[in-house]
């Protein structure tokens, strides 16, 4: 994080918030579709207070049509609006994958450059809330396999509005994940003054020697509490956030493995053919020669995400199974 | 009931399906000399419904198209020669050459691009209606579909949507009876207008066959929603007189010839449209024929352009992915 003249901590939720509130006040073509996004302010309470500033034709509670409202974004997003939907659950994202693969993804290409889609989709992910197989899924991998779309995951407040502010900039259609166990939870200093980051720079959360912590979303502060039990361990743990997994910054990963010879990827979605893989590939290509052991993969175990509490939290890596991973690749 | 439709406006007409017409002969001449690639889905027999509707548009208007969208992009005011360069992957088409037959999009034209999934682009027009509301431009979407697209779920979420925003945009649903090679009997259950008239927006039929019927009745749909009436839907009876595909040759399995041979002889738009122009004497044969053998003499020419077009460059592979 840069030098900071005034911060308050906020919430993630106050964070996206306030992104959201700025950039509508900014730019009057950002508006919000989604399902109980007004007066409500979604089932999360992260849009709270915003139509009471922007009112119901920009702030608009749609149906149950997920693919419907999305499609909308997509054309509104063409013809000189700059949407955001809103997708409650990120296990909702099966419903909207024509409209995000096959159109917004395609559309800028397939007219030779003609037409440009600069959307947002907000959504969440994240298990151990209790929710059971179709609530607690993270899928941010099959956006980050769409070439055409850009994928945003942050994993403190201070990224969250910096990152959105930038996605609601960006030309091109976004997908910004927010892990709802964080949006309360999870509170951060935030600058008074007006930021934003840049897509494709990856953030390291934590110097360290020995071990490099790859983690995304709220794996990162998972990373950072492992980092933590480490160094009472005599271990130093750097904790290396990509923030977007597309664009994604190969480079700092890589640099941050020839330094430290050992790399765990710790990411909430399934780690079969998932953004664990791929970040592994990167640096077994990028880093090979300076690694001491091979790169090691922690994500989503590969079961339907059951509901049973000690069940579900058998699924998702912990500040104490990556402590330990990473203690037996530094043995 | 058919409005005044001024003299000139109807040679246009005329001059508009005559061109559709012959650019899709040109189109499957260049499959068969095996100068194209891929396929082509042509739109003959159904020249009157593109261009009864877009006529009745105004130039910053919307479409949005379909894998059988020649007609559409050409109604809509896109150029031939560009047009073929786009379909032979030329540099000079009006997607690089990266889109193809199937997907011309062209700002200029208010074209928003033509869709390869069936329904694929219900929500595009929906959402370009959406922001002629919001920034007050006055604009009209519309959205060509065949009935194929009935089967989609999406095209009803957006027509609720759409009712329940009052938004600018006509769905134009093309039933040329087949979708690939079944009958649409086989695919769709109960009244076609009903589905639209459920959700409240207005659903019209028309004989998609007479230019001057789906002229009349789109022009009042499109001024409704441009006063801000709200969506309508738009059946238009029509029929494909090729196949499915360049490639559809023989279609004795799904259609017998002499239903195809009926609409060729009996339903042609352009015959009956000719008919009209010369008994009401709005124009005679003579010039008729002139404009045809113009509009032959624009397409050759611009076949050639497209032919002789340079390819893209390697380095223009990974262009235009992000904006
Ligand atoms: C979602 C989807 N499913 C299937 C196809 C394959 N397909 C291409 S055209 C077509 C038939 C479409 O029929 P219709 O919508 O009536 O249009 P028509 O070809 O008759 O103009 C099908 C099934 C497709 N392109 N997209």
């Amino acid at each position: 994080m840069p030098e900071m003249i005034a911060t308050r901590e906020l919430t993630l939720a106050q964070a996206v918030r306030e992104a959201l509130a700025e950039e509508m006040r900014r730019d009057s073509t950002v508006c919000i579709f989604g399902e109980d996004v007004a007066e409500a302010g979604t089932p999360f309470k992260v849009l709270s207070g915003l139509v009471e500033e922007f009112g119901t034709n920009r702030v608009i509670d749609t149906p149950i049509s997920e693919a419907g409202f999305t499609g909308v974004a997509v054309g509104a997003a063409m013809t000189g609006m700059r949407p955001i939907a809103d997708i409650m659950f990120g296990d909702f994202l099966t419903l909207v994958m024509d409209q995000m693969v096959n159109q917004a993804a395609k559309v800028h290409y397939m007219s030779g450059g003609k037409w440009k889609v600069p959307m947002v989709m907000r959504t969440t992910l994240g298990a151990t809330r209790r929710s059971a197989a179709q609530h607690s899924q993270s899928l941010h991998a099959w956006f980050s396999h769409v070439p055409g779309l850009k994928v945003v995951l942050p994993s403190t407040p201070y990224d969250a509005k910096g990152l959105l502010k930038t996605a609601i900039r960006d030309d091109n259609p976004v997908v910004f994940f927010e892990d709802k166990m964080m949006h309360h939870k999870l509170k951060g200093p935030v600058p008074v003054e007006e930021y934003t980051i840049p897509f494709g720079v990856a953030d390291i959360k934590r110097e360290g020697d020995d071990i490099t912590l790859i983690g995304t979303s709220s794996m990162v502060q998972i990373a950072l509490g492992a980092a933590e039990l480490l160094a009472e361990a005599g271990i130093s743990a750097e904790v290396v956030d990509p923030r977007t997994t597309w664009p994604l910054d190969e480079k700092t990963l890589i640099d941050s493995v020839k330094k430290t010879s050992r790399a765990i990827v710790i990411d909430e979605g399934y780690g079969r053919y998932g953004v664990t893989s791929e970040i592994a590939a990167v640096i077994a290509q990028g880093a090979f020669y300076d690694l001491d052991k091979p790169v090691m993969r922690m994500g989503a175990m590969h079961v339907p995400i059951p509901f049973s509490p000690p069940l579900e939290d058998l699924t998702v890596p912990t500040e104490k199974s990556v402590f330990e991973a990473a203690q037996a690749l530094c043995r | 009931m058919t409005t005044a439709i001024g003299k000139e406006k109807l040679l246009r007409m005329y001059r508009q399906m005559v061109s559709i017409r012959l650019f899709e002969e040109q189109v499957n001449e260049l499959y068969t000399r095996a100068l194209m690639p891929g396929l082509a889905h042509l739109y003959i027999g159904e020249e009157a419904v593109a261009v009864g509707i877009c006529e009745a548009l105004r130039s910053d208007d919307y479409i949005t198209s379909t894998h059988r969208g020649h007609g559409h992009c050409l109604a809509k005011g896109a150029a031939p020669d560009r047009m073929f360069a786009e379909l032979l992957g030329k540099r000079a088409g009006y997607c690089k050459g990266k889109g193809g037959s199937m997907h011309i999009a062209d700002p200029d034209t208010g074209n928003l691009g033509a869709n390869a999934i069936v329904a694929g682009s219900v929500g595009i027009a929906t959402g370009a209606a959406f922001s002629s509301k919001h920034l007050g431009n006055g604009r009209v979407a519309v959205c060509f579909f065949g009935e194929g697209a009935l089967g989609q779920g999406v095209v009803y979420e957006e027509m609720n949507l759409a009712q329940l925003w009052k938004l600018p945009v006509i769905y134009v649903c093309e039933n040329n009876l087949y979708t690939e090679y079944t009958h649409f009997s086989e695919t769709t259950a109960g009244d076609i207008l009903q589905r639209a008239t459920a959700f409240g927006v207005r659903a019209e039929r028309v004989d998609g066959q007479d230019v001057r019927a789906v002229y009349s009745t789109a022009n009042e749909l499109i001024e409704r929603a441009r006063r801000g009436d709200g969506p309508a839907f738009l059946l238009c009876d029509t029929y494909r007189y090729t196949g499915h595909h360049v490639g559809d040759i023989n279609r004795d399995y799904y259609r017998a010839k002499s239903e195809e041979q009926h609409w060729k002889s009996d339903r042609d738009p352009i015959k009956i449209f000719t008919e009209h122009l010369i008994s009401e004497k709005i124009a005679e044969q003579t010039s008729l024929e002139k404009i045809q053998t113009e509009v032959a003499t624009q397409m050759k020419s611009a076949v050639e352009f497209a032919v002789n077009a340079p390819y893209p460059g390697a380095e223009e592979v990974d262009q235009d992915v992000y904006a």
